[in-house]
């Protein structure tokens, strides 16, 4: 199973964010890998009010369909519009270029430790 | 995220070992554990279509008529005339319940002047097999199911020849270069015999490679190492299915199942209801009576193609609705039976079942895609044809 970037916190339902402010949201490799290719993005938009462990967009790859969950409440200050426009980033690079939104948190969800996401996605 | 689980009753392939050690994602599918892809679904649907690609379809049936009237049995018990097949060569057929319904949908090899051999779907096999021997009962030939100890490899793609060719025996290279779409031959494919057939799911040029069981590893391994310099890689059944859609070829359990007829699947020509025997009599067969019915009637729906106008893929089961004002859902005319992006095209594309009168080409349709209406035109089958 492949290393979780220690800096990040994670959800059950394999979404990532950071904790800068405003935070990063993604979703980990497990996920992505899970999916196969993805070819369509559905984000939240800018100015939407979310709550952590609410349903806040799709992922969809070229075989199925996932929801997207938000690991924290708060309101949402911008999405990854390269990444809806070309979600292949999503498989390449779901720590990094392929981040989907940024939260301004007022609360964060139950999350998991690197080390814990591992021990639970393995 | 959940994927499917994987049923511990799953049979699996003489490749199944490879296909872990190629680190493929395993899926069930029609009672057999099988790659879904290896890495990517889309870099394995471009290889097909501009490399090649290489399948593993060890869990479709095989199942041998031979004897004397092998071609009469089959004339009884499928809708196509068997007994027409010049020795060489193959067809699409399919086989009918008394009412009419597809029990499966097949393809038959005239291997030799008295012995044919029905390729059945996964799921299907054993049950075709049983129709068969039934179906065959008073005819003066011997059905054998050999699935368990036939595997079968795909090579798809416009370099497949090349790549089969340069593993084939000297003196085999001229017939398995000059195999005609829907033949087949005996050939010895690196160092192995093999039957050899120009058939294909992908609507591309390509190969299927029926070889014994035991030979199967070495035949995938060496097709592998061959093909790899000319781009093939190995391939899963998202490919193929995704490859099979754009191509606008039916999938028994999708577009085909026990509630459709031949004619409402645009494939009433496979049908042949004036079929004759040798004395010049017409030919019954299981469900003549009742298709020779259906095909005097107009079916109730039809089975068309649909083009996303937006990004959203339609995917099986969704509604197809008509196209309200303001793009709102109006009522409800038909459903998906498959539906995904095309990764060849760039636009979301699905076959679908709709009433007669929206089915004509152009028709501006939507689907429901979880409670959204996108919108959806008809559009002529295949999606994709090979230049």
């Amino acid at each position: 199973m492949a290393d979780f970037p220690e800096n990040l916190r994670y959800s059950a339902e394999h979404e990532w964010v950071d904790d800068a402010s405003p935070a990063t949201i993604g979703v980990t490799s497990v996920a992505a890998d899970a999916l196969g290719d993805v070819v369509y993005l559905e984000l939240p938009e800018v100015g939407a009010t979310i709550e952590a462990g609410a349903v806040v967009g799709e992922i969809e790859s070229t075989k199925s369909v996932s929801e997207l969950y938000s690991p924290v409440s708060g309101t949402v200050v911008e999405v990854n519009q390269a990444a809806v426009d070309d979600p292949a980033v999503v498989n390449s690079d779901p720590f990094g270029a392929g981040w989907l939104f940024k939260v301004d948190v007022t609360s964060r969800g139950e999350l998991l430790t690197a080390e814990e996401y591992a021990a639970q996605a393995g | 995220m959940a994927e499917d689980q994987q049923d511990t009753q799953e049979r699996t392939t003489p490749l199944h070992e490879e296909h872990v050690a190629l680190g493929a994602n395993l899926t069930g599918f029609g009672g057999w554990l099988m790659p879904l892809r290896y890495t990517s679904d889309l870099a394995e649907h471009r290889a097909v279509r501009e490399a090649a690609g290489l399948f593993d379809l060890s869990h479709m049936g095989e199942i041998h008529l031979e004897g004397a009237q092998a071609g009469a049995a089959l004339d009884a018990a499928l809708v196509g005339n068997a007994s027409a097949i010049g020795v060489g060569r193959a067809r699409y057929s399919m086989i009918c319940a008394e009412d009419g319904a597809v029990l499966d949908d097949l393809i038959v090899y005239r291997l030799a002047d008295e012995h044919f051999l029905v390729v059945a779907n996964a799921g299907n096999a054993p049950r075709v097999a049983a129709e068969l021997v039934a179906r065959s009962a008073g005819f003066d030939t011997v059905v054998t199911d050999r699935s368990d100890e036939t595997a079968l490899v795909a090579v798809q793609g416009p370099r497949a020849e090349e790549i089969v060719a340069s593993l084939t025996a000297a003196e085999d290279v001229d017939t398995v270069r000059g195999m005609k779409y829907y033949a087949s031959a005996e050939a010895t494919v690196a160092g192995i015999g093999v039957l050899v057939a120009r058939t294909g799911y992908t609507g591309e040029d390509g190969f299927e490679l029926f070889v014994p069981a035991d030979r199967a590893v070495e035949l995938w391994r060496a097709l592998l190492a061959a093909g790899e310099p000319h781009g093939l890689v190995p391939a899963g059944l998202s490919a193929r299915d995704s490859l099979r859609l754009e191509a606008g070829m039916p999938l028994y359990g999708n577009e085909l199942d026990e509630t459709t007829t031949p004619y409402e699947a645009g494939l009433g020509r496979v049908v042949k209801l004036d079929k004759t025997g040798p004395d010049g009599e017409p030919l019954p067969f299981v469900g003549r009576a009742a298709l020779a019915a259906r095909a005097q009637s107009a079916p109730a729906r039809v089975l068309v193609g649909l083009r996303g106008e937006g990004r959203r893929p339609a995917r099986a089961g969704h509604a197809v609705v008509q196209r309200g004002l303001d793009g709102a859902a109006g009522a409800t005319v038909g459903h998906v039976t498959s539906g995904a992006p095309s990764p060849t095209l760039g636009f979301p594309v699905a076959m679908a079942y709709v009433t007669p009168e929206v089915s004509a080409e152009g028709t501006q349709l939507a689907v429901d895609v979880r409670g959204r209406a996108e919108p959806f035109v008809v559009v002529r089958l295949p999606f994709y044809k090979r230049s």
